[in-house]
């Protein structure tokens, strides 16, 4: 055992360099005092710190408010269209961020679909609204983050002990009382765990902020406008502070997750669905399903016909007079606009690649066998792989920009700002939790018999690996690995930072076609990048 | 007796308060050895320092006289059954049984086709593990870790994911297998039915030592210590006067098995409080008047409940009493 220590030593090092020196060289640079002093007298500072503080804690409320209800409705009750729409209810997940921001735009901001049809009806003079600060934040939020509440809660109710139901009905509760004693306590690890999802997500957000924020600032927003200033000391002041609101976030929703025991008690059988049984109720029910399903549904179509105006056509009517396919067209023969489409690809699969290879590898450091359990570079390893998950994206960016913006190869920092490998490097890091988590809940799947069963039958170490091992992690590596790879694919908040014009990914894409007002292009970006991040994930989910 | 398999003073220590060991037995070519043992003896741990998951802390290993205790598992050649049989969900029985196996495609298929045969298996290749019985799932977790042609085999608790109809039918095959095989076996078990059916010997094991080596006999018949005597078989134990009554000397403690108490017209007065009917025989359940409860296994007839008898006893084994 004693020779193989180097292997977890490098792997640290490997990892700590990667994600915590960033931060570190960060939190150094962000020791100025002139930087500090600004950001504390600052007033705008402190206000775009509240922001992003409220905004993150109100879309926890207003998700839940979305979320939780339906995932009651969807796995208590039993009514016609259940499975289809509890499958379209998550479609908001194969939005991109700013995809959807985009949606959102084209489909209720100022010249959108919705605002058209509002004045054509009402036949007022100009648009009724303008979709824009914290409100309109807070909509796409709950809309894109309410998912996490409706699945997290589903998958704890389907956990449930149907016995502990007909326990608490034995002992004289009714349903409230079932409810509130029982069934909430028992979703509450879900509830939490949704929770801290949606904060850590909201306090992260960068798109909508970005292209709905106007003067309202939040942080993230407030950073990438410094750091365009040149004010670089105060961006980097700004984002230790964001980091610091992460922190302490995930500390407080940490405490309230609580044990996992009292899930874990559940062994049981689910209880069954209620089926509706008066005909009035049943149709009411499927109707504002159906009606839901197309709220859900309605960005996305929104997308994919705004992609078929060409470019120029649109102007004051309320539906698009011109539809043609000349926006793809565009976008697959002309070479500068392919080229994004291409960089996204070959950085994704790369980060991918590298993150899944970095997450195999400290799988076979701390997942394997209990012993490796109990090594004391398991937590150092799971630590690092789960940090880029509590911080921003947007922190990481300016920490990577910031740490290889200088030639010191004595304290292992390179000049690779301006060249193409820091963004991929960044997407890399930023997939490492999703992909760590994936193949280290894997390992621990795996019977740790099967491995010293293939030794007792004559397998090497590498040949264990290759042969029992890895087919048996393929899915949790397809999992992860869809995940991560979707996640770059449209990644926006980094690459905004760190992109550079060789390099430039879609979301870049998008945005610079969003300036030039050539919506349908747009749009059509937005459809390529919401179909390949479908495939690819109904490719990782499947057995 | 010489060793095929020998372990010296094999130690493993998990913390200063578990270890296992130091211990030593030799298994003789051919010979079945049970470890036997009540849970949290170590005789996982010995099978798994044999088979090379675990490194000792102390003691070597000799299989045919060359130290194995450095050697790898992976290189070791010693078949293992595991006790969740450990079979790999991503191949069929076919890929499992080959899987120890090399050389060319036919042989190979030949080689597999054999030991599915021998195992009542054959035909069987192409079937997916999780389809097949639990007991189909343990014949296949034999065959593959026959296939290599190992020097020993090992089994972890064999029979104990069966259920109990299939168990002793299993248990029949089993012992016929390795007889005709004639393979060295070593298997660890916590049923002393299983351990006396199909081990030649019984090593018993109780807090990581080594309590005694024999046959099945020698255990039942001569336990070396209180242990073994209270652990193999039924057995009173009795302190004190009554103790001296049966025959114990001053300080030692008396264990006597139940067929070896008879009731008779003069012995220890006692008072049947229990009587449990088990076909050819019942036990009885009887309270002397220092309040010492015996049992008694006796004719179906042979006391009411609730009669005052006396109760003699054939054969005494005692033991000097142990320190706590």
């Amino acid at each position: 055992m004693r020779r193989r220590v180097w292997a977890p030593v490098a792997l640290t090092l490997l990892l700590a360099w990667l994600v915590l020196y960033p931060i570190l060289v960060v939190a150094g640079a962000a020791a100025d005092r002139d930087a500090v002093t600004a950001f504390v007298t600052r007033r705008a500072e402190w206000a775009a710190l509240g922001a992003s503080c409220w905004i993150s804690v109100a879309s926890v409320a207003l998700a839940a408010a979305v979320g939780v209800p339906l995932a009651f409705l969807f796995e208590a009750l039993e009514f016609p269209g259940r499975r289809l729409l509890g499958s379209l209810i998550a479609l908001p997940a194969v939005l991109p961020p700013l995809v959807g921001v985009i949606a959102f735009l084209f489909l209720y901001g100022e010249s959108g679909f919705v605002a058209r049809a509002v004045q054509a009806l009402l036949g007022l003079p100009r648009a009724p609204w303008r979709l824009q600060g914290a409100g309109a934040i807070l909509l796409v939020h709950a809309y894109s983050m309410y998912v996490y509440f409706y699945l997290f809660t589903r998958a704890g109710l389907a956990r449930r002990d149907a016995a502990l139901l007909e326990a608490a009905q034995a002992l004289g509760a009714g349903r409230w009382r079932t409810l509130t004693r029982v069934t909430l306590p028992l979703l509450r690890p879900a509830l939490a765990g949704a929770a801290l999802l949606v904060f850590m997500t909201a306090l992260g957000s960068f798109s909508a902020p970005y292209v709905f924020g106007g003067d309202f600032r939040v942080m993230t927003t407030q950073i990438v406008a410094t750091k365009l200033n040149g004010e670089l000391p105060l961006a980097m002041v700004e984002t230790v502070a964001l980091a610091l609101v992460a922190l302490v976030g995930l500390a407080v929703l940490r405490r309230t997750e609580g044990d996992d025991i009292v899930t874990a008690l559940g062994k049981g059988t689910a209880p069954r669905r209620r089926p509706i049984r008066r005909a009035g109720a049943r149709a009411a029910a499927a109707a504002a399903g159906w009606l839901l399903a197309a709220v859900l549904l309605l960005p996305h179509l929104t997308l994919a016909l705004v992609s078929l105006v060409p470019y120029g056509t649109w102007t004051t009517e309320t539906v698009p007079p011109v539809l043609s396919l000349v926006n793809y067209r565009r976008v697959f023969s002309e070479p500068e606009r392919l080229q994004p489409l291409l960089n996204s690809l070959w950085m994704a699969t790369a980060s991918t690649l590298a993150a899944v290879a970095l997450a195999l590898a400290a799988g076979a450091l701390v997942g394997r066998r209990p012993a490796a359990a109990r090594a004391w570079w398991r937590r150092p390893i799971e630590a690092l792989l789960a940090l880029p998950w509590a911080l921003p994206g947007t922190v990481f960016a300016i920490a990577l920009a910031t740490t290889f913006s200088v030639h010191r190869p004595l304290a292992l920092r390179w000049v690779l700002v301006g060249t193409v490998v820091l963004l991929p490097l960044a997407y890399l890091v930023r997939n490492l939790p999703v992909t760590g988590r994936a193949v280290l809940a894997g390992y621990r799947q795996l019977d740790p018999a099967l491995a010293e069963a293939a030794a007792s039958l004559g397998a090497g170490p590498w040949a264990t690996f290759r042969r029992v091992t890895l087919p048996l992690l393929k899915p949790a590596l397809a999992a992860g690995g869809s995940l991560a790879f979707v996640a770059a694919l449209g990644d926006f908040v980094t690459s905004i930072v760190l992109y550079t014009y060789d390099n430039r990914p879609i979301a870049i894409e998008i945005l610079a076609s969003l300036r030039l007002s050539e919506l349908g292009v747009a749009a059509a970006f937005g459809v390529l990048l919401m179909g390949l991040s479908a495939a690819v994930l109904a490719l990782g989910a499947r057995r | 007796m010489t060793g095929f398999v020998t372990l010296e003073g094999v130690r493993k220590v998990w913390s200063p308060a578990v270890a296992v060991g130091p211990l030593g037995f030799a298994v003789a070519r051919g010979e079945t050895l049970a470890l036997l043992g009540p849970s949290g003896s170590g005789k996982t741990t010995v099978l798994r320092l044999l088979a090379g998951f675990e490194a000792p802390d102390a003691g070597r290993i000799l299989v045919a006289g060359d130290d194995v205790t450095a050697v790898p598992p992976a290189r070791r050649r010693f078949g293992m059954v595991f006790q969740h049989y450990a079979l790999f969900p991503h191949l069929d029985v076919g890929e499992n049984v080959a899987f120890g196996l090399r050389g060319p495609r036919a042989a190979v298929a030949r080689k597999v086709a054999e030991v599915l045969a021998l195992v009542d298996l054959a035909g069987f290749e192409r079937r997916r593990v999780h389809e097949l019985s639990g007991g189909q799932q343990q014949r296949v977790a034999l065959a593959r870790a026959l296939a290599p042609e190992p020097r020993v085999l090992l089994l972890d608790e064999p029979l104990s994911n069966l259920d109990p109809a299939l168990r002793e039918r299993t248990r029949r095959e089993l012992r016929a297998l390795i007889r005709r095989i004639g393979i060295t076996t070593v298997f660890v078990t916590h049923e002393q039915e299983e351990a006396f059916d199909l081990g030649d010997r019984v090593a018993v094991l109780h807090e990581g030592r080594l309590e005694q080596v024999g046959t099945a006999e020698e255990l039942y018949e001569r336990p070396a210590n209180l242990f073994v005597a209270t652990f193999v078989g039924r057995a009173n134990v009795v302190r004190g006067p009554t103790a001296r009554a049966l025959g114990a000397g001053e300080g030692q403690v008396a264990v006597i098995r139940p067929e070896r108490l008879r009731f008779a017209p003069a012995g220890v007065p006692a008072v049947v409080r229990e009587r449990r009917y088990a076909g050819a025989a019942a036990f009885y359940q009887v309270e002397t008047a220092g309040g010492d409860r015996l049992e008694v296994l006796a004719a179906p007839d042979a006391a009411r409940v609730g009669a005052s008898v006396h109760v003699a006893a054939e054969r005494v084994l005692t033991f000097a009493e142990e320190r706590a």
